[in-house]
Formats: structure tokens, C-alpha cells, sequence
């Protein structure tokens, strides 16, 4: 079974801040890690190729130094990777961006299962995945939190949603989007740090993917960043004062005449 | 790249550099360099004084083109039940609706819902109803087909959908095909009063910051949004809102991903996003065995165990209690925050709430800028205490 994982490198994200004077965002030292939620897809690829055989391909957009994250893939079990990089792609938003991720799908061709992380750290949208389903034409699982089995072209998991859990089946190929709760990611080991020293990467270019420019980067995401705020708050907050017992006293008067408790 | 320095206006002065958050821009020989890691954000674009970053946008559809109208809201339904959300997409989609001067609309599939009768008194003004009994469970192809068909054939201008496990499993598959922006998430939609567009606020890098994004160049202009962020109406009894039967006629029959069973979630005494009160606990508590003093405070008055995701992340306590931007947003009559600092990314979760309650050891903490009522002391003295005046109330 041959199983394409998405990932994504991110600025590792709270310590971007604003400065309230310039209004502009500040950076202090910012480094990039992998997505946290995509090291559950990585690492459920990696157990499903232990279940069922077949390999791991880790697929990512981004600059050329997105390289690391592969290598960090390679060092916890992944086979190979597919670096996707052009200056053409940058402002992309999620629509432009799963459309690049189907095309880089397509030229790779022969996958059986598509995993990628619920959501994103930066982003937090979790839109792509479900929109390479659909442009791949193939089912999107989301929320997987368990995969029970792989066979005859059918894929058995349990997806979480808001009121609970649900058995269902899909036909392979699929994409599926995991939840936290599905693994726990395993530490690099020895041989894997070993492979990733030596390893190779795929890195294939708008033009390598036929992509039509005026579907990727700024001109291809119909939405764009207006403004970016630091939260303003106009509240007036009532601090107690006096004694913690006084506090509390003050605190159950307020409970009571608003006949919350 | 559509971002691009000009090198005439350029002073090389190195404004623009600290504010990237990508670290993507370098002045060099006095000339600013913008590197392939850019991601045209356009921090650098606001901080530049000298008009030497230009991006070129698309063009956007122009006012006079845009034959959209009506502002939709996508009517989720749960075992034949319109859902909460949709009362207060409707809420909202009302308000949407009178200032750019179009219908709010409500797009519901399922099988014998009940209430689709009421939405008319929630604001719709019309109701696009697909009812088959191969609708009653979500099916992602049919539901997918349905939406889009709809939308091709009557070009809204927005659609709202709540940020449900469903809503944001389909969603953007629907955004896919038609070929539109999906903002994820939003907390704010307002409508600019030069443009028209959509104004879909919503926190962004982990939740320090607020991005506003609109949709320039296509639509229907679709936003997700989390429950209770707005609030429910008052419903206008007898107002009525036209219902349009939609058929399914040429559509799909059959889901290719099929559900073959239902589990509940039971492990949680009081779900928090369903709760009245809430008690929250964050790292205050210092360790996982603390959160008794938080538990015990909820059991006094019924409320349920909410947490900040640090502690969450810390493994104190499971994720199904985390209250924010990655968690569940919730908005209760009471809530009450113990040893929370309120990093931005919680308060988007809870600010909402119709009282919030503070106890911090920190006079600074961000909690206390959207507390109602702040006690600054030790948690471990003044939780115990309410717990025990509660309790001494109670009996």
C-alpha cells in the first residue's frame, strides 16, 4: 500500500507578536517545526505501512529549507519525500494550496491512501484536506481516531465528531485527516537519524507539475489578509478587593443578585 | 511572485525586516530582498514608509458585475433537529442581510426536520429544503452536490456554515468545486461599508493575533463559525419564511463513505459547550492531581470542568475539556477561570461568556482584561472558600 502523507512547516507559532505601537507583528527568533497535528499523520502512515506493507511518502510545500521537515519524517520511519517549491506558490491560501497538493498527488500517481493532520498550527483551518478529496475525486474521512483495517479496496476507521464516534467505511483510495487521539508520534530512532543524513529529496516546481499559475499564490487564493489586529478589549473589569474571604463574600453577593448560582 | 520591491523608492532602511514573521525579508547593499520563503502576508507592505513594497493583487469583482445576492446560512440538522448554530448564523446573517439590503436564506437537507417551520422566525427569509430519506445521516457526496448545484443555479453572495465536525468536514470540498475563499473559524462578520465585501475576522498564528480576510475575487464569499461565538436571537413569532422544496432529481443516491455506526460520547459528566456554568482550570494549578479544587467547586453547582490547553497539552486533563481557538468555544451564564493567564488563543474561546469570573495570583494576567469580576490571590485559598459558601448556601 503506498500511503502520501501531507505535512506542513510551520513558525512555531506563540511567539508571534504584535507590537502595539506600530501596529506591525514581531518576531523573536522564529524557527519552524512540523506542524504538531501532522506528526499524528505521519506517524499512523508509518504504523499502517507496519500493518499492511507498502511505503511512506511525505509530501510538503514550502522554501527550499522545508527540506528539514522531510528529513525529520525520514528519521521516524517515512520512505521518501516529495518537496513541492516555487516562488510562484507563495500567498497561497488553502484553496490554491490543495490545488498543488492534487497536482504533486496526480504526478506522483500510484497511492493508495492519503493521510494528512486535522489542521494546521498557523492556520488552524484544516481546509486542504478536504479540498484535495474532492479534486482528486476521491472520499475525505475526517477526524480519524482510529483505523480498524485496510482491505479489498475498503478502508474500516472511526471518525470523532461533535456528538461522538462513528464506525464508517470508505472506499481506498480516500483521503483521511487524523485527530490527536488516534497515536502517540515515536521518537526518532537511531537508523532512522542514519537514513535521514543520506536522504534524497523529490523537489518539483510549478512548471514540473503543470500548474496553471493563475490558480496558485496570490492571484490564485480568492481570499486575502485585510488587516492583522492585536485583540482590542474596551471591558470594564470589577477587581475585588480586601481579604480573600472579603473577596469571596463580595463574589457570592454578585452570584446571587445575578441569580447565576 | 506577486510582491516585489521597488528599487527606486527603497531606502534600504530595515523597517520592514523585524516584522516579518517568516524572517523572509533582508536588506542587503541598502535594498531590501524579499526571500523564497515569503509568504505575502504584507506585514512588510504596512510597515514600509516609503511605498517600496508593492503586492499586486487580482482584480476583484467589481460592484456593478456582481450578480450575487443573498446571504445563505447552511441549516444544519442532528437527528432531524436544526442545530443550535444555526439560530445564531441566523442571528448574525439577519444582520448581514439588512445592511447590504439582500434575503437571508437557509439551505437545509434532511428528512422531516423539525423546525425548519421556525426559521422564518430566527430571519430567513426563504428556505431551500432538500427532504429525502437519504438524507436523514450526512452523506458527503449527496450533500456536496446539493449545496454546490444550489449554488451555481442561485449565486449567493455569502454562505455562513457552522464550524461543526460536519460543517468543516464538507464544507470546503463544496469551496473546492465551486472555486471560492473559505475563511475558517471567523469570531467577527461585518460587512465594509465601502467595498460590501465580507469582513471575516478571525485569530490567527496560534491565536495572538487578529486577521481580517475578505474574498476579493470570488463567489459566493464562505465563512465557517464556531458555536456560541454569536448569540441567538429572539424569535419574531409568526414570522414566516417562504419554503422552497428543492428536488433530488439527477443528483446521487449513494455516499461512497457509508456509516455503520453510531458510539455516544458518554465520558463527560456535563459537556462544557453545553454547560451554564463553567469552571475552568489552567497552570495555575501547577499540577494534574489540583484540578480537584476545580472539580469540586463544579460539583457544588452543577457546572462542568473546562481547562486552557496548556494543561490539556500537559496531559492534566483530556482534550474534550479544553476551552479555545483549538478547543471548543463555549458561552455560558458563569464562568469562571482559575489560575488562567488568558493567552489570546483562550479568551477566543470564552470571552463571549455572559460573566466571566478571574482568579489569578498575577494582577497583570490578560484573563482580567475580559473578567467581569477579578480576585487577585491564591486560587488554592479562595476556590476552597467559594466552594464551601456555595455549598453552605446549598443546604
Amino acid at each position: 500500500m503506498n500511503i502520501v502523507v501531507c505535512i506542513k512547516q510551520v513558525p512555531s507559532t506563540t511567539e508571534v507578536k504584535i507590537n502595539n505601537e506600530t501596529n506591525t507583528l514581531v518576531r523573536e527568533g522564529v524557527e519552524s517545526i512540523i506542524n504538531p497535528f501532522d506528526t499524528y499523520a505521519v506517524e499512523e502512515g508509518v504504523r499502517l505501512k507496519e500493518r499492511f506493507g507498502g511505503t511512506v511518502t511525505i509530501l510538503t510545500m514550502g522554501p527550499p529549507q522545508a527540506d528539514v521537515a522531510l528529513k525529520e519524517c525520514i528519521e521516524v520511519g517515512a520512505d521518501a519525500g516529495i518537496l513541492v517549491s516555487d516562488r510562484a506558490f507563495a500567498g497561497s491560501d488553502t484553496l490554491a494550496t490543495s490545488y498543488v497538493l492534487t497536482k504533486a498527488i496526480e504526478k506522483f500517481g500510484d497511492y493508495d491512501l492519503v493521510i494528512v493532520g486535522k489542521q494546521t498550527m498557523d492556520g488552524d483551518t484544516g481546509q486542504v484536506g478536504p479540498g484535495i478529496a474532492q479534486r482528486l475525486g476521491i472520499p475525505f474521512v475526517a477526524y480519524v481516531s482510529r483505523v480498524d483495517d485496510i482491505s479489498d479496496g475498503k478502508m474500516k476507521a472511526e471518525r470523532m465528531i461533535d456528538e461522538g464516534h462513528e464506525i464508517v467505511e470508505s472506499p481506498v483510495p480516500c483521503v483521511m485527516s487524523v485527530s490527536k487521539e488516534i497515536n502517540v508520534p515515536r521518537l526518532p530512532s537511531l537508523r532512522g537519524k542514519m537514513k535521514a543524513k543520506s536522504a534524497q529529496f523529490t523537489t518539483w516546481s510549478a512548471q514540473d507539475l503543470g500548474i496553471d499559475e493563475n490558480k496558485v499564490g496570490v492571484a490564485g487564493s480568492p481570499t486575502w489578509v485585510m488587516q492583522i489586529f492585536s485583540p482590542k478589549r474596551e471591558h470594564q473589569s470589577e477587581m475585588f478587593e480586601g481579604s480573600s474571604d472579603q473577596q469571596v463574600s463580595k463574589l457570592f453577593e454578585k452570584l446571587s443578585e445575578a441569580k447565576v448560582i | 511572485m506577486s510582491i516585489r520591491i521597488d528599487v527606486e523608492k527603497c531606502t534600504g532602511c530595515g523597517s520592514c525586516e523585524p516584522v516579518c514573521p517568516f524572517g523572509a525579508i533582508e536588506v542587503a547593499d541598502d535594498v531590501a530582498k524579499i526571500k523564497d520563503n515569503c509568504n505575502v502576508c504584507g506585514a512588510c507592505k504596512d510597515a514600509c514608509d516609503f511605498e517600496a513594497i508593492v503586492i499586486d493583487l487580482p482584480v476583484e469583482v467589481e460592484a456593478g458585475e456582481d450578480d450575487s445576492q443573498g446571504v445563505w446560512v447552511f441549516a444544519e440538522q442532528w437527528n432531524g433537529k436544526i442545530k443550535e448554530v444555526v439560530y445564531e448564523l441566523l442571528n448574525k446573517g439577519r444582520e448581514l442581510a439588512d445592511t447590504i439590503g439582500t434575503d437571508l436564506c437557509a439551505v437545509c437537507l434532511g428528512h422531516n426536520v423539525g423546525g425548519v417551520e421556525q426559521l422564518g422566525e430566527y430571519g430567513a427569509d426563504k428556505v431551500y429544503l432538500f427532504d429525502d430519506p437519504s438524507l436523514v445521516q450526512f452523506q458527503d457526496d449527496i450533500y456536496t452536490q446539493c449545496m454546490v448545484d444550489l449554488i451555481q443555479e442561485r449565486k449567493p453572495r455569502m454562505l455562513i456554515t457552522g464550524a461543526t465536525s460536519l460543517g468543516r468536514a464538507f464544507i470546503p470540498r463544496v469551496a473546492a468545486i465551486v472555486e471560492t475563499g473559505l475563511t475558517a473559524d471567523c469570531t467577527g462578520l461585518d460587512i465594509d461599508k465601502e467595498t460590501g465585501l465580507l469582513l471575516q475576522t478571525r485569530p490567527t498564528f496560534g491565536g495572538n493575533i487578529m486577521a481580517t480576510i475578505v474574498c476579493r475575487t470570488k463567489r459566493p464569499q464562505m465563512s465557517t463559525v464556531r458555536p456560541h461565538v454569536f448569540k441567538k436571537g429572539t424569535p419574531e413569532p409568526g414570522r414566516k419564511a417562504e419554503i422552497i422544496n428543492m428536488s433530488l432529481n439527477g443528483k446521487p443516491t449513494d455516499s461512497r463513505v457509508k456509516l455503520l455506526e453510531f458510539i455516544e460520547d458518554v465520558t463527560e459528566k456535563i459537556k462544557v459547550e453545553d454547560a451554564d456554568i463553567i469552571i475552568s482550570g489552567g497552570r495555575g494549578l501547577g499540577k494534574a492531581e489540583n484540578f480537584k479544587v476545580v472539580e469540586e467547586l463544579a460539583d457544588v453547582i452543577g457546572a462542568a470542568v473546562g481547562a486552557s490547553r496548556a494543561v490539556v497539552d500537559e496531559g492534566w486533563i483530556p482534550y474534550s475539556h479544553q476551552v479555545g481557538q483549538t478547543g471548543k468555544t463555549v458561552c455560558p451564564k458563569l464562568y469562571i477561570a482559575c489560575g488562567i493567564s488568558g493567552a489570546v488563543q483562550h479568551l477566543a474561546g470564552m470571552q463571549t461568556s455572559d460573566m466571566i469570573v478571574a482568579i489569578n495570583e498575577d494582577p497583570n494576567a490578560p484573563i482580567f482584561e475580559v473578567a467581569t469580576y477579578g480576585i487577585v490571590g491564591d486560587l488554592f485559598e479562595v476556590v476552597p472558600m467559594l466552594t464551601a459558601k456555595l455549598k453552605q448556601d446549598r443546604s
